[in-house]
């Protein structure tokens, strides 16, 4: 029966070249732009921990003084180095690491390599297996090694590859700056998208090429950089950022069950109004726990311009749908005679309706394969820019099967509403027209 | 205008559909061409420096146990370097530039002493070394340049006293001041305003490096200071020996001390230009939208009359036969097409009034300025006339003697 409908509706739409090549393109073009742009949003607001999301977790603590304070107010995005160390030692979590990003100066030993600079990540032992980082070679550092300030660092497998050849790097110094420090482990690459551990310059930056011991980049005063939120006047020359009135620190810990998540809820509290009670908090107990996606949605990730240049796709798709309802309109009671014909000879007026919709989703179908060239042409647009994310757009597999979903779907439900009118003509009215 | 009225209402689902897409045209069009507006008017702001004779160039040094003394020494070094370069007229040190689209220090400021909070924030502060308004260009509209004893040792992060005379816009000039006269005025700065600087000179245009919503895109402090740690050198040149110098740059620093990592560095004007890059691909993705919506609906329309025509060939054989000119017939479709299209975009202008309030309250976007309104109105009428007059064309062309054949 299948067979049959699409051969008529093979035959029909290739009677209206013209008009068929309008729908299919109509129908291209909306699924090209949305898909478009449906992918990058896909892109920007995925899941970048999709097995750990849930355990992992954000607190957010408020010591600032009670000059400005308003209640209701959202407490600063960052922790002071005192309550990032008071909450990493108390290890209520299964995982906690504190962290800050920056940048190293990279001074290969052999004569004519000229230093550069890396962007770095300062953090704690627990990290790595935190967020389940990939390694290539050897591994992290211990938690002693945080305590005595010891001086290893983690580099990326592209680092490693370029300074010492392949598989070379784990065990050998690595000047940074105006100290040496051992390697202790090579990674994979490894980029989650968005960067959701430092959101603090940017959503969606390059993965880090050097991992070394928070204490030990302050003791030695390498590059920490990132964003620092200070309150009360005070001189920022020869900070010292951990006794300053600032908040600078990223703090992530893993809960795993919901009692631990209630358990951390309730140690914020407590740790508040202690640290009110000593008199180092000012305002009354004022925390956060958001999980990782809550974080990304605190923190608005994705780009506005993005959700607009959506919305407007969707909107363009619409048009092109409206276009077509109406172009299939006309095209189906156009064929009143033949299917006046049909009917007469005895096809029910549900067989009309479906070699109709058979016919629409032909059309669907070839829209479809037009709007993935199309969609395809988008993305490379999209790659061509210079925004940090621009490199990542590409169409995966769920999204492919998705545009064709799409197109199909929209076409055919584009032709519910013209082959219900079509096929309700009475079959005596066509025939005594003609 | 009745009998016309009276044989649309035999096609209210098609007319309803073509109804629909004309306002859903009209309304995303006048949104678009709005947004295209604002992003234009961005573009078009004056930076207030020499956009087209710049040069700067990042350079950190590598030096152990950097001294204030040492690292200034050497920022004279490279100074007395670039300016010795062949087309470079001035050379200078600041902290950033406009539209650099880096951070920068950002204070607040009070017209009065002694007040426990600054009146006016986030003002950003601009440093520059001994010729810096000469250097970038900058245009003085009052006052004066700073003299050669005002530059100070000063870095706006260690909480000390600021230089003794400062720049500001006009625009800052008049939002601190309102008509009256800035120069010669006072401006507190630090906690409760125990720092005082005078007003010496007002700029025409200065930008700020980032540029966030619309307003106060100009209210920024330029300070003369004595050397600027971590900040960029700018030189000036002419327009044709930009690629020449930036291509000797490192050659020249590297002669003076070839212990540095040079961060960057660029013309200015494409500084500048990439700034706006977002916003010309914006633009350029709005446009094609346009282009695209407005080419459907057309051929859409084509499509809906090229049926009528042909449905209707019959009446118009009759029509033709009891008298009517072919000028009647082709009138008649323009009518059609004309009534259609206007209840289109009287249905389209309460959607992109709608649509605007919608973006307004999600993006920040200002309120849509009604001018616009008009202008999708003109285009899709016309737009709709073009696309009817051929198939109306063809309907004219029907002779009366169909009418008596049957079909």
């Amino acid at each position: 029966m299948f067979g049959y409908y699409f051969d008529l509706a093979l035959r029909s739409l290739r009677r209206n070249p013209v008009l068929t090549a309008l729908m299919v393109l109509a129908i291209g073009l909306g699924i090209g732009a949305s898909m478009t742009m449906l992918t990058v949003l896909h892109l920007l607001s995925g899941n970048p921990m999709p097995e750990r999301s849930a355990q992992l977790f954000y607190p957010q603590l408020d010591p600032q003084g009670i000059e400005d304070y308003r209640e209701g107010e959202d407490p600063p995005t960052q922790m002071t180095w005192i309550d990032a160390m008071n909450l990493l030692n108390a290890r209520k979590g299964i995982h906690q690491a504190a962290m800050s990003g920056g940048q190293v100066t990279v001074r290969p030993g052999q004569g004519d390599h000229r230093a550069f600079y890396v962007d770095a990540r300062f953090t704690t032992a627990d990290f790595f297996a935190m967020f389940d980082v990939p390694f290539a070679r050897g591994g992290g550092w211990s938690s002693s090694d945080d305590d005595r300030q010891a001086r290893v660092i983690v580099i990326a497998r592209t680092l490693a590859d370029k300074l010492y050849g392949e598989g070379q790097a784990v065990g050998k110094m690595l000047r940074l700056g105006q100290n040496d420090f051992r390697v202790v482990g090579v990674i994979e690459p490894w980029r989650p998208v968005p960067h959701f551990y430092d959101l603090t310059s940017g959503g969606y930056q390059d993965g880090e090429q050097v991992f070394m011991p928070l204490s030990t980049a302050l003791a030695l005063h390498q590059g920490i950089g990132g964003s620092l939120e200070c309150w009360g006047y005070m001189s920022f020359d020869n900070l010292d950022r951990k006794t300053a009135p600032c908040s600078w620190v990223q703090f992530w810990v893993q809960l795993d069950t919901p009692a631990q998540q209630q358990a951390y809820r309730e140690f914020l509290l407590s740790y508040s109004q202690q640290q009110k009670m000593l008199g180092r908090f000012m305002r009354p107990p004022n925390t956060r726990l958001h999980d990782l996606m809550g974080w990304l949605d605190y923190n608005k990730v994705v780009p506005g311009s993005v959700q607009l240049q959506t919305l407007l796709a969707l909107g363009f798709l619409l048009v092109c749908l409206v276009n077509t309802v109406a172009l299939l309109l006309v095209k189906f009671l156009r064929r009143g005679g033949e299917m006046g014909v049909r009917r007469a000879m005895g096809a029910s007026m549900r067989s009309i309706f479906a070699q109709l919709l058979a016919e629409a989703a032909l059309v669907g179908l070839c829209g479809g394969v037009v709007g993935m060239l199309l969609t395809l042409f988008g993305l490379w647009v999209v790659r061509q820019q210079p925004a940090h994310y621009a490199g990542l757009a590409h169409l995966d597999a769920p999204m492919l099967y998705a545009t064709f979903v799409l197109a199909l779907c929209t076409t055919v439900l584009a032709a519910v509403f013209p082959a219900w009118r079509a096929c309700r003509l009475p079959p005596v009215r066509a025939l005594k027209i003609q | 205008m009745h009998p016309i009225l009276s044989a649309l209402k035999h096609h209210k689902a098609t007319v309803a559909l073509v109804v629909m897409e004309i306002a859903l045209t009209c309304a995303i069009v006048s949104n678009a061409l709005f947004l295209i507006g604002d992003r234009l008017s961005n573009m078009q702001l004056s930076t207030g420096v020499a956009d087209n004779e710049l040069i700067w160039v990042r350079s950190d040094s590598l030096r152990e146990g950097g001294t204030s003394g040492g690292a200034m020494s050497l920022e004279q070094a490279d100074l007395a370097a670039l300016r010795g370069m062949p087309d470079v007229t001035a050379a200078v040190r600041a902290n950033s530039l406009p539209l650099l689209n880096a951070s920068m220090w950002r204070s607040g400021i009070s017209v009065q002493p002694g007040l426990p909070k600054a009146t006016f924030n986030s003002i950003a502060m601009y440093l520059g070394t001994p010729g810096i308004v000469g250097g970038l260009g900058i245009k003085l509209e009052q006052g004066r340049d700073f003299l050669p004893q005002e530059y100070a040792d000063y870095s706006p992060s260690a909480n000390q006293a600021p230089p003794s005379a400062v720049i500001i816009t006009r625009t800052l000039a008049e939002r601190l001041w309102p008509g009256q006269s800035a120069l010669g005025r006072p401006i507190f700065m630090g906690e409760k305003g125990k720092y005082v600087t005078h007003v010496i000179g007002v700029t025409t245009h200065l930008l700020n490096p980032t540029l966030s919503g619309r307003t106060n895109s100009e209210d920024n402090l330029l300070l003369p200071v004595r050397s600027v740690p971590g900040g960029m050198y700018v030189l000036r040149t002419e327009p044709g020996a930009r690629d020449a110098i930036l291509r000797d740059l490192p050659a020249v620093l590297d002669r003076v001390d070839n212990d540095r990592i040079l961060t960057g560095s660029d013309s200015y004007a494409r500084t500048v230009s990439d700034y706006f890059h977002d916003d010309r691909a914006l633009i350029w993705l709005l446009l094609v939208v346009i282009g695209c919506l407005l080419a459907l609906t057309a051929l859409g329309v084509v499509g809906l009359s090229s049926f009528w025509v042909q449905q209707r060939t019959h009446q118009i054989g009759i029509r033709r036969a009891v008298g009517a000119t072919r000028r009647d017939i082709l009138r008649y479709f323009q009518v059609e097409n004309f009534l259609i299209v206007s209840g289109g975009i009287a249905v389209g202008l309460l959607l992109a009034v709608a649509m605007n309030l919608l973006l307004m309250k999600q993006y920040e976007l200002p309120r849509l300025p009604l001018a616009y309104l008009p202008v999708a109105a003109l285009a899709l009428w016309a737009l709709g006339q073009l696309a009817v007059l051929g198939p109306a064309l063809r309907a004219a062309a029907v002779p009366p003697v169909v009418a008596t054949r049957s079909v």
